[in-house]
């Protein structure tokens, strides 16, 4: 038993998950392809009609640039119900109860299972940056700021990943999650700037918004890949939308902290039915 | 010799149902327990406990001299699981399943995928083993998950009814397995609906219901326990039935079984030919024809039904055996 046994059986396990999304390809064509949808959606359908808001005498190819960073930020927190269901799907099927009586380090499974689809995100992440380019979209702060906003969306689906870990560890069966996850995160994803600007949201969904952390992770991507400027457009942006950097790092330490420990509490106790 | 596992006092409850009620077991190192229990008798919550799945409410547990419920890894580097349902990664084929529980054992990347070769030809899957377990049959998944239980070599096993769902052949090959492991010193549990699984496998067998240990023993003392003979009749005319019973109530030391469905009764008898002489007499009297009549030894069966008042496979109420359902347990 070395220092690296918790990190080596998180590889096995991130390996092991790795693999069903090879042999299941559906589940990775399914997360890339709605977003990509939503970018054609968005950039050809409604973005004449939206667009003119974006900035002041805005247009189409604008409003495609605005979008692209929320599509990214919907599509990465989306992907955190893989986590939620593969592991109710997997107590479920009692290979938690298999892992659960191995001499393995007991944190691995639920580690391995996020890492595995931070992987997945970049991938995901990836393929919709060449569908933003091939519709109009361009990097335009640099390499090094253009890396730092991919890795802020990442680190904050990561930390959503841990509580959809813990809802899958609750719930009977991984429709659930996925259930769950539609109610829940669907909204609180529009509720945001994700699709259009803030100023075009009524007083109490706007209030909202501007404190929500999948609007600040938007913002702060858009800022970092200088498609916007900064505070939104907003006469008066709130604390989070003027430092959405450190808000969304926040928010993300604060649900690792919360998160981390009652998943891992969870699963010594988890066992099939 | 020292004890592989020790179970005492194990309650375990669910809201109102009490799974466990203060359960006793014991396994001494090296030997063959056989837990027997119809449905909902709590056999598997037993077994979760005992490989650190759950908590027990009250009680304590000891594997390999290590406890349960403070030392959970320490437990679990020495035992090998194989649950009631086959915990089988279906996108993995069969290789990468046992080489990932090789690895998750700390065997090392080599000695993982030497052990996942060679169970995969011990267990009649290498033709099988680059396909994903999704594609694999019952039995085969059962294998593989068995296989599964066997990749650390470990000291201690246990196994929840790892032949349900089997067909004869593969029986008897897992059934050669296991008495090849038990010759190689490891020490097991086994919960099993089938009597004769007990009877050829186990050194001990314990019978519980409700929670509870109701008799305990080796095949051959259980068999005696519930008397020695028992002179089993078919009558021709099922209306009959009834009559015959009360004709052959006085020949019985314990309670007679009446099963309408095949027109039958179970006398356990003690004085052998001469009370199938007796009988035959008995019924002779009154003209109630039989078709079939025979004096045999008592089977697991026998116990099974006498102690529990239903079937093993039976999964509702008793349905036979009315009247070995009023009888208290063992003598
Ligand atoms: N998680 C649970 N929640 C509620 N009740 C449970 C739970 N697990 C077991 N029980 C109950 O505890 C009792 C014992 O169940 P257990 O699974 O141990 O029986 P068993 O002997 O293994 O039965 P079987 O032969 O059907 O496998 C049953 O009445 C069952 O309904
Ligand atoms: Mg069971």
């Amino acid at each position: 038993m070395s220092l690296f046994t918790p990190l080596a059986d998180s590889l096995v396990v991130a390996r092991r998950n790795l693999i069903k999304v090879k042999r299941v390809p559906d589940l990775l064509v399914f997360t890339t392809l709605s977003p990509i949808m939503f970018v054609l959606l968005f950039a050809f359908v409604f973005g004449g009609a939206i667009g003119g808001s974006v900035t002041p005498g805005g247009n189409a190819s604008a409003y495609r640039e605005f979008l692209i960073a929320g599509i990214f930020a919907q599509t990465v927190v989306f992907g955190s119900t893989i986590t939620g269901a593969g592991i109710a799907e997997d107590v479920q099927k009692g290979i938690v109860d298999r892992f659960r009586t191995l001499p393995m380090s007991p944190s691995a499974v639920l580690a391995g299972r996020t890492l595995s689809d931070v992987m997945n995100n970049v991938i995901v992440l990836v393929v919709m940056s060449v569908t933003g380019l091939i519709v109009g979209w361009r990097i335009r702060e640099g390499f090094l700021h253009a890396v730092l906003g991919y890795l802020l969306l990442l680190v904050f689906a990561y930390a959503i990943s841990w509580i959809m870990a813990w809802i899958g560890l609750i719930v009977p069966s991984p429709e659930v999650v996925n259930n769950a996850s539609f109610v829940v995160i669907f909204p609180m994803t529009f509720i945001a700037n994700t699709f259009v600007p803030l100023t075009s949201l009524p007083g109490p969904l706007r209030f909202v918004a501007e404190w929500n952390p999948i609007s600040t992770v938007t913002q702060a991507a858009r800022e970092l890949f200088g498609n916007i400027p900064a505070g939104g457009g907003l006469q008066t942006p709130s604390w989070a939308l003027q430092n959405p950097e450190l808000y969304t790092l926040l928010w993300s330490a604060v649900i690792l902290a919360i998160f981390i420990p009652l998943a891992n509490a969870q699963y010594k106790r988890s066992t099939s039915r | 010799m020292a004890d592989a596992v020790v179970a005492e006092g194990l309650v375990k409850t669910y809201g109102e149902v009490r799974a466990l009620d203060g359960l006793d077991l014991r396994v001494p190192e090296g030997t063959v327990l056989a837990v027997l229990g119809p449905n909902g008798a709590g056999k598997t919550t037993a077994v979760k406990i005992l490989t650190t799945l759950i908590r027990p409410d009250s009680g304590t547990a000891s594997v390999a001299g290590v406890d349960v419920i403070a030392s959970p890894r320490a437990v679990r580097r020495t035992i090998g699981v194989s649950g009631q349902y086959a915990a089988v990664d279906e996108y993995l084929t069969g290789y990468e399943n046992l080489d990932m529980v090789g690895r998750l054992y700390h065997l090392g990347a080599k000695q993982a995928r030497q052990r996942a070769r060679d169970l995969l030809e011990q267990f009649d899957l290498a033709d099988a083993a680059n396909r994903m377990a999704k594609t694999y049959s019952g039995g085969m998944r059962r294998r593989l998950d068995l296989a599964g239980a066997l990749v650390a070599h470990p000291p201690v096993l246990f196994l929840d009814e790892p032949t349900t769902g089997l067909d004869p052949r593969s029986r008897t090959g897992m059934w050669q397995v296991i008495r090849d492991l038990v010759a190689d010193g490891t020490s097991l549990l086994l919960t099993t609906q089938y009597l004769e699984e007990a009877d050829r496998l186990a050194d001990n067998i314990v019978v519980i219901d409700h929670g509870r240990l109701i008799a305990e023993g080796t095949a051959d003392q259980l068999k005696s326990q519930v008397g020695g003979e028992r002179l089993e009749i078919t009558v021709s005319d099922g209306t009959q039935l009834r009559r015959a019973e009360e004709l052959l109530t006085p020949l019985a030391v314990g309670a007679v079984v009446r099963e309408d469905d095949r027109r039958g009764l179970l006398v356990p008898v003690d004085g052998g030919a001469s009370q199938l002489a007796d009988a035959l007499r008995r019924l002779d009297a009154e003209s109630i024809a039989v078709d079939d009549v025979g004096l045999r030894r008592p089977t697991l069966d026998d116990v099974f039904l006498t102690l529990t008042g239903h079937a093993a496979e039976d999964k509702d109420a008793p349905t036979t055996g009315h009247a070995a359902a009023k009888q208290e347990s063992a003598p």
